[in-house]
């Protein structure tokens, strides 16, 4: 619904100010490039896509994704005291934040709702408990490594190195992740 | 440094190839299998981008996202984020088909190695679609009351914006 209202405003605000800007004709004509260019983007970044669903299936298989789960475990237990007494949550948990971090994104959110029902089990019927939200809000920052979409699109439009923006991902990815979880942690001490 | 990062696509391919055949992983058929779920990718990407390309396209030829620039230009300035990543920023939490059709199209108009076309990638790679995160984990968990939820994993957001501005400045500017 929200998404229809937006859509909306913006395909209005453009006839109308295209008219007032006398670009109306290039408004009318922009509505065709726009659906082409759509087309064409997926088209153009659709072999870099693949490609990187190849290589990410390869390390799924290959065992890759369950090793850096296995790795993540100490990191999770500090993170997760409460849930980390139970297996049946902290299997699902390690394998989200690992599948997460290599970009299998297919991957992650079935493993996310497991851990996040195992945790709603172990709190107050409808509430979200600390842990809980601090896997949401785990999940809704990206820590993915390699963004592999955005550096399809960007190598799509002539980028001399579509990969360069690494540090600034990782920088900023690995701020966002603390501030969200430091919100998180100062939040959940005032209302206790 | 930036051979190592433009390299950084083909040494994953071989790392995880070297690993796979260390494990004696059946590697022909895992790639295909793989290769086949892009085009899913594909799939699910296409049909918003489709929809959403065309508004993105239009607010820019009305000339409405430039006056939106340009009004914002000075206290984008004042924080130090390019104006043209504003309308990214606020769709990223609601819609990824928005915010990719936004950072596309920025990408293609400014430049893919302009300040601006960096920073769009950057805040993109480096972010969620919140929202749909929430509704999907609290709906399967069947929470009503998410508490602080929403409002930390929004501060999370508002970082990205303003800290991959600064970042690719930083870099790039």
């Amino acid at each position: 619904m929200l998404m229809g209202v937006i859509w909306t405003l913006m395909i209005a605000v453009s006839i109308l100010y295209g008219c007032s800007n006398g670009a109306a004709d290039a408004v009318a004509q922009a509505a065709l490039d726009g659906a082409e260019a759509a087309f064409g983007l997926c088209f153009s970044i659709g072999g870099a896509i693949c490609l990187w669903c190849a290589v990410m299936e390869l390390m799924k298989e290959a065992g890759l994704a369950a090793r850096l789960a296995a790795a993540l475990r100490p990191l999770l237990k500090r993170l997760f005291p409460k849930s980390a007494e139970y297996e049946s949550i902290m299997e699902p948990l390690s394998a989200n934040v690992s599948a997460n971090l290599l970009g299998l994104g297919n991957a992650a959110t079935p493993m996310g709702i497991r851990a996040a029902q195992g945790m709603a089990r172990l709190g107050e019927p409808g509430v979200a408990s600390d842990e809980l939200c601090r896997l949401v809000v785990l999940n809704t920052a990206s820590i993915q490594l390699l963004p592999t979409t955005i550096a399809a699109i960007r190598g799509a439009e002539g980028a001399a190195a579509p990969f360069d923006i690494l540090p600034a991902v990782w920088i900023s990815s690995a701020v966002s992740v603390a501030v969200g979880l430091l919100a998180a942690r100062l939040m959940e001490g005032k209302r206790r | 440094m930036s051979t190592i990062f433009s390299l950084s696509m083909p040494l994953v391919i071989a790392a995880v190839a070297i690993c796979a055949l260390f494990k004696k992983t059946d590697m022909f058929p895992a790639l295909t299998r793989g290769a086949l779920q892009g085009l899913f990718t594909i799939k699910d990407m296409l049909p918003a981008l489709t929809v959403l390309f065309p508004a993105v396209y239009m607010l820019r030829a009305s000339g409405a996202l430039d006056a939106l620039a340009r009004l914002l230009a000075p206290a984008m300035a004042y924080i130090r984020v390019p104006p043209e990543t504003l309308p990214l920023a606020l769709l990223r939490p609601i819609s990824g088909g928005a915010a990719t059709a936004a950072a596309a199209e920025i990408i293609k108009s400014c430049g893919a190695d302009s300040l601006a076309g960096r920073t769009a990638a950057v805040m993109i790679g480096s972010s969620e679609t919140t929202f749909y995160v929430i509704a999907v984990y609290f709906g399967a968990a069947k929470i009503k009351n998410t508490r602080w939820a929403i409002p930390a994993a929004l501060c999370a957001d508002l970082a990205v914006f303003l800290v991959s501005a600064w970042v690719c400045a930083m870099l790039w500017g």
